[in-house]
């Protein structure tokens, strides 16, 4: 495996906790993300991995701690988040593909209103987006035309239209048919091919083994173990770690 | 002889419930259309942030929903030309108003309604893009949000249309006004009524077919 820990910092997390009124789901994660890093964040249901890397980008408001990303503390309420979003791209359980646009809009969308692209510019660039993720035939179509496997591609490469520096997947293939699943993993896999970072939530414990760099097993808000895939998969220290593998494996 | 008194009446004085009709297809359509920018409006400050503009937009809503329409007409009648005397503000201009005020916060309803019941994941997913708030609402929310509330927009305006006929207590000139007027010169109670109420009748009933076509097409669009 790739030691990324020479490769430049990307997101620093540090002693991050959110809370929803009295329930605790982050109590304290530290954690380095280093540029072209692939993780994976596994653990039970309710471990707190989602809420995690919906706080990277602040879809939840984290309740203290700091999130650096490019040494920008993006935690404090001071920042403009909007900003920091257009360089982190994510992708959801339930794809939030926009209904009323076209396939091609849902991609030019974001860069032409941001004013990362010209119209042309980003038209170009979603054509060969939708090219990369076998959709090109779907350029005009609407999206409820769409399999569930192939909103899942267009929202990936929407996400990429704004040629984020990382990517976050939470659960992207949970909510699809299994015969799909392998269509939306392969694009996955071929970003971190080509050195994009991912932050991937996921109950596919095969593809994290074979893809990430890093495995990070999360139960009750912390951290309980981290490591190579191989080591964690196949070697697990923590107790905790052993039960929940013991049963998903 | 019933009968034959509403073809004399449709003969002699079938200009005025034609201009009666007009009156009312106009009350209702300005009420309908301006109250559906502001009924938008309040719709997005009764979910935003502002807790006074909140505030402002809840009383709003909930007042007028809460006292009857003729009060407000009332209300409206005699306060604009009070308040705002140099205006000179016409009775119909007044009643009209009136309409507005209430059609939008019936319509905020709508509208209120019409954001709520699109998934927060939509919000999510252009926020995580980079889109503010703002530029979400607008491109994201409010045209798939349009489109859910159409059909009930639709029906508002049926409802409104209805409701113009308490307008004819000021003599503003639409449908019912007419019939008062007619039923005054000719003492024919029962004949104007009916042939009024066949004219509110069609024209409701059709807009109702229409609402059901149109929520057909808007379902099979999806």
């Amino acid at each position: 495996m790739t030691d990324f820990s020479n490769a430049p910092e990307l997101i620093r997390v540090e002693n991050l906790h959110k809370s929803f009124g009295s329930l605790h789901v982050l109590n304290g994660i530290t954690d380095t993300i280093h540029k072209g890093e692939v993780v994976s964040l596994i653990g039970p249901s309710g471990s707190g991995k989602s809420t995690l890397l919906r706080c990277l980008n602040r879809l939840e408001e984290p309740t203290s701690g700091h999130i650096w990303f490019d040494g920008v503390d993006i935690a404090d309420k001071s920042v403009n988040i909007d900003l920091h979003r257009q360089k982190m791209g994510m992708v959801f359980q339930h794809f939030n593909i926009f209904p009323h646009m076209s396939v091609i809009d849902n991609i030019t969308l974001a860069p032409v209103l941001l004013k990362k692209a010209s119209k042309d510019e980003a038209i170009a660039k979603a054509e060969s987006l939708l090219a990369r993720v076998g959709l090109s035939d779907k350029r005009d179509n609407k999206p409820s035309r769409l399999s569930g496997g192939q909103k899942q591609r267009l929202a990936i490469a929407r996400a990429l239209a704004m040629e984020p520096e990382v990517m976050l997947f939470d659960e992207p293939t949970s909510a699809l048919d299994p015969e799909m699943v392998g269509e939306v993993l392969e694009i996955i896999k071929s970003l971190a091919k080509n050195n994009m970072t991912c932050v991937i939530v996921t109950h596919e414990m095969g593809f994290a083994r074979e893809v990430c760099n890093r495995v990070l097993f999360m139960d009750e808000g912390i951290i309980m173990e981290q490591g190579d895939p191989h080591q964690v998969f196949d070697h697990p220290q923590n107790p905790r770690t052993q039960d929940f593998l013991s049963k998903v494996l | 002889m019933l009968l034959q008194n509403i073809m004399k009446l449709l003969q002699k004085y079938g200009m005025n419930f034609l201009n009666g009709l007009g009156t009312t297809l106009l009350l209702a359509l300005i009420s309908v259309a301006i109250g559906c920018v502001i009924g938008a409006i309040v719709a997005i400050l009764r979910l935003g942030k502002s807790k006074i503009l909140k505030a402002i937009a809840t009383v709003y809503t909930e007042v007028v929903r809460d006292t009857p329409l003729l009060l407000q007409l009332y209300f409206f009648y005699f306060l604009l030309p009070d308040i705002m005397p140099a205006l000179k503000l016409s009775k119909f201009a007044c009643i009209t108003i009136a309409l507005v005020f209430n059609s939008g916060a019936y319509m905020a309803e709508v509208f209120r309604s019409g954001i709520q019941s699109i998934d927060r994941g939509q919000t999510e997913a252009a926020r995580s893009l980079g889109l503010s708030s703002r530029q979400t609402m607008t491109r994201i929310i409010l045209p798939q949000a349009f489109k859910n509330v159409l059909p009930a927009m639709c029906n508002e305006f049926v409802a409104v249309t209805k409701e113009t006929s308490l307008a004819s207590t000021f003599y503003v000139g639409d449908l019912m006004t007419q019939y008062q007027t007619i039923s005054g010169k000719t003492y024919l109670v029962i004949e104007p009524l009916i042939i009024i109420g066949i004219i509110y009748f069609i024209v409701t009933f059709s807009m109702s077919k229409f609402i059901t076509v149109l929520e057909r097409r808007l379902k099979s669009d999806d």
